[in-house]
């Protein structure tokens, strides 16, 4: 990355180095899934996973040796496991077919189309908590360094480090479930069907216990780039032109400050998955993270895969995306 | 690239604002006080972390022998009782000792995150090493490795690994190892290309010495120091994945209990009102963790203070 003092470049070429990075990543992106794909199928082939039980259930026990050879030669288990890989990666790609989840008797695709928009909802809410919370706390922080809310929002991040998400999910629970009485499983009452006004009140307890897991690098990020921020020479240029503190602070040395934090929330997307994992889990959040998990469970390879690569791809597209927005919000970064 | 760093290294010198409140909070005498970066981990959080940790691997070394409690017994007459005289962290929803149980996990816990952290470090120092012996196209695809697997959500491949080889040991190690050997590799790799070009190594390679000399006697003593932090550095993080596995139910068997398979039995549990049995593992945990990173920080810092930066073990 060149950082230069000239004029910034014109728009059209923001937009073509954008081009170039998205190119650029994506040719790392697609070969990192399909690795990630085969890395699954090869760890599973020679795993002590048997996928005709996993096809056959309980009807497992109840088949004799012969049918279940037979089985295992029509369903092509018997073959290489890059065969076997092939043949999903070609069923996924020319017709959007990842299998059948036998643990939620349903196409994997459908299972898909069915979560994803809750895990969309439950992150989104979550990263926009935790980085609200994380602006108006650091910047406070870095103000007044020293002060109280530098002491608690530093002491408060250091602690959260070293403490689980589901642990807090769990004292959370304790705390407002038991003793306020506010939703903790689910995305509805009582398996009634979620309505706005259902998922709205369910979504806090565990879309905050989110945020909280990715508040303290966020929180410290945001404080020490904005100390640095304050020293810089067109901060004092401006203070010494007898601006108001709050005008300093927000207009000239926070926009600055903030550039790199795209950056920062593009690369805990990894983390921001691993939370959804555990906070899913505990709030029965009907979610992918929490299907997932149960697929894991159960044994329930089809779902876990389609779930295992259309993560990678998504977090590696993700934080793509957080780069190439960097480039036009920073005027001075001309590629990267 | 700009990483999410958690160290208060950046801390600038001099007044940050002229705004009357700031300088308020700044004393004046001693003058340097308040501008020294502060460290994460002063001395009174070492001899606290030192203090905890001494204190928690005593009562999960010692509580299993001297105890005449089974802790896989079920006593379905004596389930969820609070703490008393008899049992000292109450007993969970079959009964079983709590205080019995939380050393067994916590042994568990603490033994299979130490492997995982020692053998993240030596795949990081095998990898780094090879990345920077061979340098070139290998250095490169090395580097490109790095990224790739820290850009993977790490708690994912872990649950797949540990759901397909379900119950065994083993698997939790090796699925915390391959995804956390990256910053090791990243730091020991940087170390021995920045040894490389100091003067005693320049001195000795001048002076005959052949490059087996060399490396054992400059260049792989220099990763050492790097390698131990790093284990220890890991250690939380290591606790922390195992316990989230468990608590997934892709970990451990229940029988051998982890603290995660503690707080899995807790979820169920806080809903009928055994708020020891969140309250007391999920302590020991998040003091094993804090501890441990508190102990880290310092050696870290110690040894090298201006890698502080990017000696972070982080995701």
């Amino acid at each position: 990355m060149t950082v230069t003092t000239e004029a910034p470049a014109p728009t059209h070429h923001r937009w073509r180095a954008a081009g170039r990075l998205v190119r650029t990543r994506l040719l790392i992106a697609l070969p990192v899934t399909a690795a990630v794909s085969m890395a699954t199928f090869w760890l599973a082939s020679i795993s002590p996973f048997n996928p005709l039980v996993a096809y056959l259930g309980t009807r497992y026990e109840r088949t004799s040796v012969a049918e279940r050879d037979a089985l295992a030669g029509e369903l092509g288990l018997n073959d290489s496991w890059i065969a076997i890989w092939g043949r999903w990666a070609r069923d996924v790609v020319l017709h959007w077919d990842w299998g059948q989840s036998r643990s939620l008797a349903r196409p994997v695709s459908e299972v898909l189309a069915d979560r994803l928009p809750y895990t969309l909802m439950l992150a989104g809410t979550g990263l926009v908590l935790a980085v609200v919370l994380s602006l108006v706390l650091g910047v406070r922080a870095a103000r007044y360094p020293g002060g109280p809310t530098d002491r608690i929002a530093t002491g408060l991040g250091y602690a959260l480090q070293g403490i689980p998400p589901f642990v807090v999910a769990l004292v959370v629970i304790g705390v407002f479930a038991l003793g306020l009485g506010m939703p903790v499983g689910g995305a509805s009452d009582g398996g009634a069907d979620p309505t706005w006004g259902s998922i709205a009140r369910h979504i806090v307890l565990p879309a905050s216990v989110l945020a909280l897991s990715q508040l303290p690098w966020l929180l410290l990020n945001v404080r020490s780039s904005v100390l640095a921020a304050l020293t810089e020479d067109h901060v004092t240029a401006a203070r010494g032109r007898g601006l108001k503190d709050r005008t300093v602070v927000w207009r000239h040395a926070l926009p600055g400050a903030l550039l790199p934090f795209v950056t920062v929330i593009g690369a805990r997307l990894p983390e921001l998955v691993t939370g959804a994992l555990l906070v899913e889990t505990v709030f029965s959040w009907p979610g992918l993270a929490s299907a997932t998990v149960e697929a894991a469970v159960s044994g329930d390879f089809p779902l876990l895969a389609a779930v295992t690569v259309l993560t990678c791809l998504a977090v590696l597209i993700g934080s793509m995306l957080a780069d190439a927005l960097y480039l036009f919000v920073d005027p001075r970064v001309d590629d990267a | 690239m700009p990483e999410p760093t958690l160290t208060t290294a950046a801390r600038p010198r001099g007044p940050v604002s002229t705004d009357a409140r700031v300088w308020r909070t700044v004393p004046r005498w001693p003058a340097g006080r308040w501008q020294r970066p502060r460290r994460a981990a002063g001395r009174r959080t070492v001899v606290v972390s030192v203090a905890v940790l001494v204190t928690v691997a005593l009562y999960a070394a010692v509580v299993p022998l001297f105890t005449d409690v089974d802790p896989r017994v079920v006593d379905l007459d004596g389930y969820l009782r609070p703490p008393s005289g008899e049992h000292l962290l109450g007993t969970d929803l079959l009964g079983r000792d709590l205080f019995v149980r939380c050393a067994q996990a916590l042994r568990v816990s603490l033994l299979l995150a130490a492997l995982a952290a020692v053998v993240s470090t030596v795949v990081g120092v095998v990898v780094g090493t090879v990345a920077a012996a061979v340098g070139g196209r290998v250095d490169k695809v090395v580097m490109r490795l790095v990224d790739a697997t820290n850009a993977l959500p790490h708690l994912l491949l872990g649950v797949v690994i540990a759901s397909l080889w379900r119950g065994q040991w083993w698997a939790i190690v090796v699925s915390i190892g391959l995804t956390h050997w990256t910053q090791v590799a990243r730091i020991v790799r940087s170390e021995i290309l920045s040894v490389r070009t100091r003067e005693h190594v320049a001195v000795s390679i001048v002076s005959g010495a052949s490059r087996v000399q060399v490396w054992s006697t400059h260049l792989l003593p220099a990763v050492v120091p790097q390698a131990l932090i790093a284990v220890v550095l890991l250690l939380p993080h290591a606790v922390w994945h195992e316990s989230a596995l468990s608590f997934l139910g892709v970990g451990l068997p229940p029988n051998d209990p982890s603290l995660g398979t503690l707080l899995e039995d807790a979820r169920s549990a806080i809903l009928a009102g055994g708020w020891w049995l969140l309250v007391f593992p999920a302590g020991l945990l998040t003091a094993t963790c804090l501890a441990i990173a508190g102990i880290g920080g310092r050696l870290r810092d110690a040894a090298m203070p201006k890698r502080a930066v990017e000696a972070q073990v982080t995701g």
